[in-house]
């Protein structure tokens, strides 16, 4: 397939040498074991076995190269048991197709994910329009097995493949104004479905938006794959945020532009009904969603005789990462 | 088709062929949902597509049991009636099973949850009353007791008007995106419901 590269982009100049040395250092601040996060060791990628009916994604090419070099970081992966492949990829909740647990899978299929190209604006010294292919270059893509908590009180245990937010950020220089960084998911009717219905609640484009300390956080990742391949469109191909301390509402699939903004961006979720959805969203036992509890959940695959209810955890259990971002505030006021 | 149905009804054969049809019929949904989970292909989260599944079938029979009425008056569906007792009764039946399965898979009946949810969660709260509620209908619906009630039958069973719209807040309480489909069965409701107001005061 040919795939045609914005002409007056080189890849030198998206990843200048200081940059390039700035990030290779942020990498060697994890292996070091930066206080925070444990032993930050990366093994080679587990190969999954999956069965001959599951539909896989290898992704195109320039991205597979990517995904066979990427290696595990142990220090910043759980080691509980999977949620099998075949529910990550069919159980999810993306309304720009439809709002049944299913229709992403049904619906998805056709979404256009390469080229793909993302605008980086706003308070940023290095603004632009950039292919996701020249955003990649000279990027280690490493795997983290995080825990996904949804606001509905179900969570997963998925092994995603990406690489930190903080290091894109850092690339594109934010300025020293930039307190927020706010993300669109691609508006596209045609394709999306969802979008085209009269009786939803959401305006899209669907909006997300992280505090600065938050997106440069280490655990704050840009997935671009799912089990060793590329991302499928279901699960918000092909660039997609995941924060695993956050409801999973906060993780933004489908990413056509990162704006970096003084002011604190408006959210979908919390547009729609903000007496139950805040900008936080921080997983939180003790805030109860107005109509429904959050102090248990229910790890998927949940058996029907001994459905596996576990206590939902402070920060969805990354407490002892991220609680540090929070201290002063009233949880209570801030959900 | 009115008349052949009026016809049909003239035989026991013919009687007992329809209430066998609707009462065997009646049991597909729950059929089907069972053979699905044997057959794991609920997907992730069975628990919540089983609760959903049967919640829903007992508004629709609560929904069609309102319709008798509107469908002897309007379409000439006089035979129907014999059968609205059966149509309400599995209005309790799906109701029943769906708490069940909420205390069973959802809840494993860990006594703190349920406590929880029936103390603390509004929607569950309204869905529960209206359960509670549906039972007394459930249980004198039979001709013994509609006897013995005598005109206090009929004001009783008159809360299935307030229990359906318990049953449609509950339902709409639960949406977190997209009203159509609870906007649907807010239309039939209001027409079930506009209907019977309409005969009153025409």
């Amino acid at each position: 397939m040919l795939i045609r590269k914005a002409p007056d982009i080189r890849p030198s100049e998206i990843t200048p040498e200081s940059i390039y040395r700035q990030r290779r250092q942020f990498i060697k601040g994890l292996a070091a074991g930066s206080a925070l996060l444990m032993s930050g060791q990366a093994s080679a990628l587990a190969r999954y076995e999956l069965d001959d009916e599951q539909v896989r994604y290898p992704g195109p090419d320039w991205l597979q190269q990517k995904l066979r070099a990427a290696t595990r970081a142990d220090g910043l992966s759980t080691d509980e048991k999977l949620t099998p492949y075949e529910h990550v990829t069919g159980y999810n909740n993306f309304y720009e197709f439809g709002l049944g647990k299913d229709d992403p899978r049904a619906r998805a299929q056709n979404l256009k994910t390469d080229p793909w190209s993302v605008e980086i604006s706003g308070e940023v010294h290095k603004p632009g329009t950039y292919q996701l292919e020249d955003i990649l270059k000279g990027v280690d893509l490493e795997e983290r097995i995080y825990r996904l908590r949804c606001v509905e009180a179900w969570s997963m245990v998925i092994p995603w493949v990406g690489f930190p937010l903080a290091e894109l950020l850092k690339r594109f220089e934010p300025k020293g104004n930039a307190r927020y960084v706010a993300f669109t998911t691609l508006h596209d009717p045609e394709q999306m479905p969802g979008q085209r219905s009269r009786f939803g609640t959401i305006d899209w484009p669907y909006v997300e938006g992280l505090r600065m300390d938050e997106a440069m956080h280490p655990l704050t990742l840009l997935a671009v794959g799912v089990y060793g391949d590329a991302l499928p469109p279901q699960n918000g191909a092909p660039l997609r945020l995941v924060v695993p301390w956050k409801y999973g509402f906060k993780s933004i699939k489908s990413i056509v532009r990162i704006h970096l903004t003084e002011q604190m961006p408006p959210t979908s979720w919390n547009r729609t009904a903000p007496q139950e959805y805040g900008f936080y969203a921080n997983v939180n036992p003790a805030v109860d969603h107005p109509r429904w509890s959050q102090s248990t959940e229910r790890r998927l695959p949940s058996s029907l005789f001994s459905p596996n209810i576990i206590d939902t955890q402070p920060f969805n259990g990354y407490g002892e990462q991220v609680a540090q971002l929070y201290s002063g505030m009233d949880l209570r006021k801030w959900y | 088709m009115v008349l052949s149905m009026t016809a049909l009804h003239r035989s026991t054969a013919g009687r007992w062929l329809v209430w066998s049809c609707l009462f065997f019929g009646s049991l597909i949904p729950l059929g089907w949902i069972t053979w699905e989970a044997v057959q794991q292909r609920l997907g992730a989260d069975p628990a919540q597509v089983i609760v959903t599944f049967l919640g829903i079938w007992a508004l629709r029979y609560l929904w069609i049991t309102l319709s008798v009425t509107p469908a002897r008056r309007l379409l000439g569906f006089g035979w129907l009636q014999r059968y609205r007792r059966m149509l309400g009764l599995y209005a309790l039946f799906y109701a029943s099973l769906h708490l069940l399965a909420v205390a069973t898979f959802i809840l494993g009946w860990r006594p703190d949850l349920l406590l929880r949810e029936l103390t603390e969660r509004p929607y569950i709260i309204v869905g529960f009353t209206a359960w509670l509620l549906l039972i007394p209908l459930g249980i004198t619906s039979t001709r013994g007791w509609q006897r013995r009630l005598g005109k206090r039958w009929k004001t009783l069973h008159w809360l299935v008007y307030p229990i359906s719209l318990l049953v449609l807040l509950h339902f709409a309480w639960l949406i977190r995106a997209g009203y159509l489909e609870v906007l649907i069965y807010a239309l039939v409701l209001a027409f079930l419901l506009g209907y019977r107001l309409y005969l009153k005061w025409r």
